[in-house]
């Protein structure tokens, strides 16, 4: 019994492949979108992980020169003291003609050398000691270097992160031509006893402890928070593609149920039936997705990896390795969105009676039920997602109002287009317009779920495209604010500063000093800069909230500035007073903006900050000049002061550089868009292709009356394109909110800075198009079909009992 | 964690003293200087490196008694490994140096170990003035004396020490006027001893610092192929006898017989090289020791010389884990003679 209702069930996929195709297809591409998304940001954050744990920053402390590099023998002579440390040279070179960051460590004292890969050949000190020394990099990387003649040996590891190229420290030396420095010293374990402090010995290093909570990885955070926005909003969308096509499975089989409960199988054994074949379904096409969602990524990923090197100097790989973590989240969207999906439909098929079954007055009732019902679930989203972040504060509260927003809308926007449509409907007077609402409206409930995808597709769309852009308008503007002078110089000491300033003074328009030292501001170790107050910084810096008199108050020692994250973390905002150090309480008199940074810092006038600070270094100039004087000036700081080129950054290159990692963030953010976008279109064409078999009976009277087939089948795509046009409309503030949520809540809570938000109605407009497209599109075949359909299976409509 | 990289490394590194059933060190040894048989010593220069050589050792103990009437040990050791038989200056010196320090009471066992590379100034041996070092270890010669009167410092977790020698006798040259056999086969070594320091300084423990008095011995060796491929470890014993006199003897082991080598010495400092199997040395009872079983009680006879007595160590578990392990503890002597003195003990 069991195996002849199976096949009797199975058998409508043989006779509707098209469907079939459909619903596989649907559960592949939710799937593959969540999938993908999950793998980008499972593999980017492996990366740093083990790139801090590589690098020998996540556990040990580390020596620095802010100049730049640390000599050989300053190194020899800690060592000598008794301080047991180990040198790392790092740079990035051309290996051949592959790019990559070399890394040289004394392998003798390493903390952690990477152990070759199974199959390498021997490593003998003699190979890694002496000339021509080894290379050791990660496998692609290896196998790449490998093929490069004049090139030492390569030893392939999967202990490394991407891009980095380890070797002993006097092949190093060679490849990035930097005889006798060092970049910094890992302070090891197990120091001897009785060593005279570290900031004695070497006053002019700066000690940075472990990198446990890594910069990189709170800054990378930014980024990701970005992708974890769209891998739910892409989550959200695949629920209701998998939501909308496995309930239409099932309303598409309900006169086979009636006739197989009417046969006499059990309501029962039939449920398990369904939730059997359901859950195989599930598997299969989840599968197919996780395919998908894996190509999709490794095509993805390389941009996004540059995006991360480039703007965060955070090395990721640029392929893509299976992690279990997005494997298991792939299927389990599958495979609950069947579940979910399937429980309704089995709920309906309990809830009915057995000879309704397959009565279309039926199903529209339950319907116009169910769009009340979601309606009002919708308002409850809503009202919750509001509530979260009125009761409760941080992140989850954020995407909690996220997603209160995104669903709650989506529920809704079923009773809301039936209401335009039937406002509509009210003003048509001609029989045919009358019509054409009408029926637009009974096939709302149809088309409902594939709407809703759409909606939210166009929403995250708009909304996290306005993200983006505001960011990158933001973030550009306030390079230039904050990067107003055209030269950065720091120099290898207090007293070669000194003489950098002077030797500057008469050949720059301007020399702006940076100094600064770490303090306790607020209970919390931050920075405090002291500025002297210029023309530039009253023109260019990034004031958000300011005091009358700023600049002059500042000058005078009477307040002090405070960053955007100081000032919303501890309420510092023009008028409060912020502690700074034991026993000092000046007053705010302004707050700027300083994206990227995670610590609280104040900006005091120069003079106060020697006043109050001992042993401020002198090292760090700002250098105004006209631009074309730029590369000039650089050759000669070079030149006379002996500075490495990490030393001296010119403005223009800075910007470059940020810029050009925001046009990778773009072609990310592009082609997930147009994915999501192309999944909600398939969505609509599955729903319109599963009503074609319902809207026989329903035109077969209207063409009996004289609307012709092609008329008919212009007035489908007419109404497709309609419905996704009324969808884009509701769409567009959706998708506002959606990007004012990001910006000015979740941003806020996550990172401590807000961001303006921007509008780009042009993008809109390019938007609405594609949606209208994606309808016109969507109701293509359909149309097709409907003009090629046989006068006779139109008539036959009356003749069949139904 | 590379434990094959660093093992390789420290392998090479061990050398010498330690280097038992390595390979490497069995292999023949091309390029490098061979140790010959009549070739003389010539001081002050051979107390400097040989980088000719594959390997070399400045090897000090010392048996202290502190002023709170404990007895103490003191290790201090620079070893030499060179990869390839020339010196060089920067990172990219063929010779590399591995330091060993450690301090022993009765109760307890503080080591440090140091790895650097020639050619940067981090560690090197020069014989005028004599001066070796790691780091801040070092083993420093008054200019013109020698090795004749030294300072010797290290420090490390737990422990520093800070001591002054003094010879109070001449170099002891082993084997044949320094060349010294270490196996039937007919490897050898350079080796000769300053077995006669008279000691004192400060130890600084956990608790606090303690003044000592006591003896040392240094011993230098150097080589390009010590030991046989055969051989896994060695049993090794410098012996200072109440009497004035004193014994250098080491024992290889093997499959089979094992190779044995002793040189006594005169309380006039005259030395006298035995011949293979003239030193008996026998295990009378071992100690757990880092989940192994090590001899730490002695039989030693060299019925030449109408010797018999018991070596015991003060501290059994004086094991030194360092990257190649072995044991190195000093040792106090009962029987036919009264004494104390160091016992090193490798491949358990």
């Amino acid at each position: 019994m069991t195996c002849v209702a199976l096949a009797a069930l199975l058998s409508h996929w043989r006779r509707q492949p098209l469907q079939f195709l459909t619903l596989v297809i649907g559960l592949a591409l939710a799937t593959g979108l969540w999938s993908a998304v999950q793998a980008i940001n499972a593999e980017a954050r492996a990366s740093y992980a083990q790139a801090a744990a590589q690098l020998g920053r996540a556990d040990h402390a580390s020596l620095s020169a802010p100049s730049g590099w640390i000599a050989r023998d300053a190194y020899v002579a800690l060592r000598r003291a008794g301080w047991k440390l180990s040198p790392v040279l790092e740079g990035r070179t051309r290996l051949g003609d592959v790019a990559a960051t070399v890394v040289g460590v004394d392998f003798l004292s390493y903390p952690m050398p990477p152990e070759a890969d199974a199959g390498s050949p021997e490593i003998t000190p003699e190979r890694i000691f002496t000339a021509p020394g080894l290379l050791f990099a990660p496998p692609d990387l290896a196998e790449r270097l490998a093929d490069m003649p004049n090139l030492p040996p390569v030893v392939s590891t999967g202990e490394l992160p991407p891009g980095i190229v380890m070797t002993d420290i006097a092949l190093a030396e060679r490849l990035l031509d930097r005889a006798g420095q060092i970049d910094r010293l890992l302070v090891l374990d197990n120091q001897p006893m009785n060593l005279r402090p570290l900031a004695e010995l070497a006053p002019d290093l700066d000690l940075t402890p472990p990198e446990r909570d890594t910069d990189t990885a709170r800054l990378t955070d930014s980024f990701h928070l970005n992708l974890t926005a769209f891998g739910l909003l892409s989550f959200a969308v695949g629920l209701f593609i998998v939501h909308g096509t496995i309930g239409l499975a099932f309303q598409q089989r309900r006169a086979m149920f009636r006739t197989m409960r009417a046969l006499g199988v059990s309501l029962r054994r039939l449920t398990w039936l369904l939730m059997a074949e359901l859950g195989i379904l599930a598997l299969v096409s989840g599968a197919l997705g996780l395919v998908l969602g894996y190509l999709v990524a490794a095509a993805l990923l390389p941009d996004v990896a540059a995006t991360l090197r480039g703007l965060y100097g955070a090395p990721v790989t640029g392929s893509l390795t299976l992690r279990p973590l997005w494997v298991a989240s792939g299927l389990g969207i599958a495979v609950i969105g069947a579940a979910i999906a399937g429980a309704q439909g089995v709920w309906q098929l309990r809830a009915m009676p057995i000879l309704a079954g397959a009565g279309q007055r039926a199903w529209a009732r339950l319907s116009a039920r169910r769009a009340r019902v979601q309606a009002l679930a919708g308002l409850a989203l809503l009202a919750a997602g509001g509530g979260a972040v009125a009761l409760f504060d941080g992140l989850v509260a954020g995407f909690a109002l996220l997603a209160g927003l995104m669903l709650g809308t989506a529920l809704i926007l079923p009773a809301l287009l039936d209401l335009v449509l039937a406002l509509i409907q009210r003003g048509a007077r001609a029989p045919v317009t009358q019509w054409i609402w009408a029926d637009m409206r009974a096939q709302l409930p149809g088309l409902s779920l594939a709407l809703m995808a759409l909606l939210l597709a166009l929403a995250t769309n708009i909304g996290v495209g306005t993200m983006v852009s505001s960011f990158r308008l933001t973030f550009t503007g306030w390079l230039d604010q904050r990067l107003a002078s055209e030269l950065y110089v720091t120099a290898r000491n207090d007293e070669q500063g000194a003489e950098l300033h002077r030797w500057l003074e008469d050949r720059a328009d301007a020399v702006l000093p940076i100094r600064g030292v770490d303090a306790s501001i607020a209970g919390q170790t931050g920075e405090v800069f002291g500025m002297r107050v210029h023309e530039t910084y009253r023109q260019n810096w990034p004031l958000i909230a300011a005091a009358p008199q700023v600049w002059e108050r500042l000058e005078a020692g009477d307040g002090v500035l405070v960053n955007e994250q100081l000032a919303r973390r501890e309420a510092l905002w023009p008028g409060a007073q912020v502690a700074i150090g034991a026993d000092w309480h000046p007053d705010v008199i302004g707050v700027y903006s300083d994206y990227g940074n995670p610590v609280g810092q104040v900006v005091v006038g120069l003079d106060t900050l020697l006043a109050r600070f001992d042993g401020v270094p002198y090292r760090q100039f700002g250098v105004r000049i006209a631009p074309e004087r730029v590369p000039a000036l650089i050759a000669a700081i070079r030149a006379d002061f002996d500075l490495p080129a990490s030393a001296v950054i010119d403005q223009a290159g800075i910007k470059a550089r940020s810029l050009g990692v925001f046009e990778k963030t773009f072609v990310v953010t592009g082609a997930l868009n147009v994915l999501t976008l192309g999944v909600a279109a398939f969505a609509i064409l599955t729903s319109l292709l599963t009503l074609w078999g319902m809207r026989l009976p329903q035109l077969a009277p209207v063409w009996a009356l004289g609307l012709t087939r092609a008329r008919l089948a212009r007035l489908e795509l007419l109404r497709s394109v309609m419905l996704a046009g009324l969808t884009a409309l509701a769409a567009l503030p959706l998708g506002l909110l959606l990007a004012w949520v990001l910006l000015a809540v979740i941003n806020v809570k996550a990172f401590g800075w807000r961001l303006p938000m921007y509008l780009f109605p042009g993008d809109w407009l390019i938007l609405f198009a594609l949606a209208l497209l994606a309808g016109a599109l969507a109701a293509a075949l359909p149309a097709r079909r409907l003009r090629r359909t046989p006068p006779a299976d139109l008539l036959k409509v009356f003749a069949n009992e139904r | 964690m590379s434990v094959r990289l660093i093992a390789l490394i420290l392998c090479l590194l061990a050398g010498g003293a330690h280097a038992q059933g390595f390979a490497g060190l069995g292999t023949t040894a091309e390029g490098f200087a061979i140790p010959q048989r009549g070739t003389p010593l010539t001081f002050p220069q051979d107390h400097g490196a040989h980088p000719e050589y594959r390997i070399e050792w400045w090897y000090l103990t010392a048996t202290l008694t502190g002023a709170d009437g404990r007895d103490y040990g003191v290790q201090w050791t620079l070893f030499r490994s060179a990869l390839a038989p020339h010196d060089g200056s920067g990172w990219e010196t063929p010779q590399l140096w591995m330091g060993h320090a450690a301090l022993t009471t009765p109760d307890a066992h503080y080591l440090d170990e140091r790895l650097a590379r020639g050619g940067i100034g981090q560690a090197g041996v020069t014989a005028q003035p004599f001066h070796a070092f790691i780091d801040n270890w070092q083993m420093q010669g008054q200019p013109g004396t020698g090795i004749s009167d030294l300072t010797l410092r290290a420090s490390g977790p737990g422990f520093a020490y800070d001591l002054t020698l003094t010879a109070e006798g001449p170099l002891v040259l082993h084997g044949d006027q320094g060349y010294s056999v270490k196996s039937a086969a007919g490897q050898a070594s350079h080796y000769y001893s300053q077995p006669a320091y008279t000691v004192r300084g400060t130890l600084t423990l956990p608790e606090g610092a303690v003044a000592v008095t006591g003896q040392g011995w240094l011993d230098r060796e150097w080589s390009s192929q010590p030991l046989a491929g055969d051989q896994t470890g060695w049993d090794w014993f410098s012996l200072s006898f109440d009497s004035g006199a004193r014994m250098m003897g080491f024992g290889l082991r093997d499959g089979g017989p094992g190779y044995t080598s002793a040189t006594w010495i005169g309380t006039d400092g005259s030395a006298t090289a035995l011949p293979d199997g003239a030193l008996k040395l026998t295990p009378l009872e071992t100690s757990a020791v880092a989940g192994r079983d090590v001899p730490t009680r002695w039989r030693v006879e060299l019925p030449a010389r109408g010797l018999d007595v018991t070596v015991s160590a003060l501290n059994p578990q004086t094991w030194m884990a360092t990257s190649f392990p072995y044991w190195e503890g000093p040792v106090d002597i009962a029987g036919s003679h009264d004494g104390r003195g160091y016992l090193e003990m490798t491949g358990y």
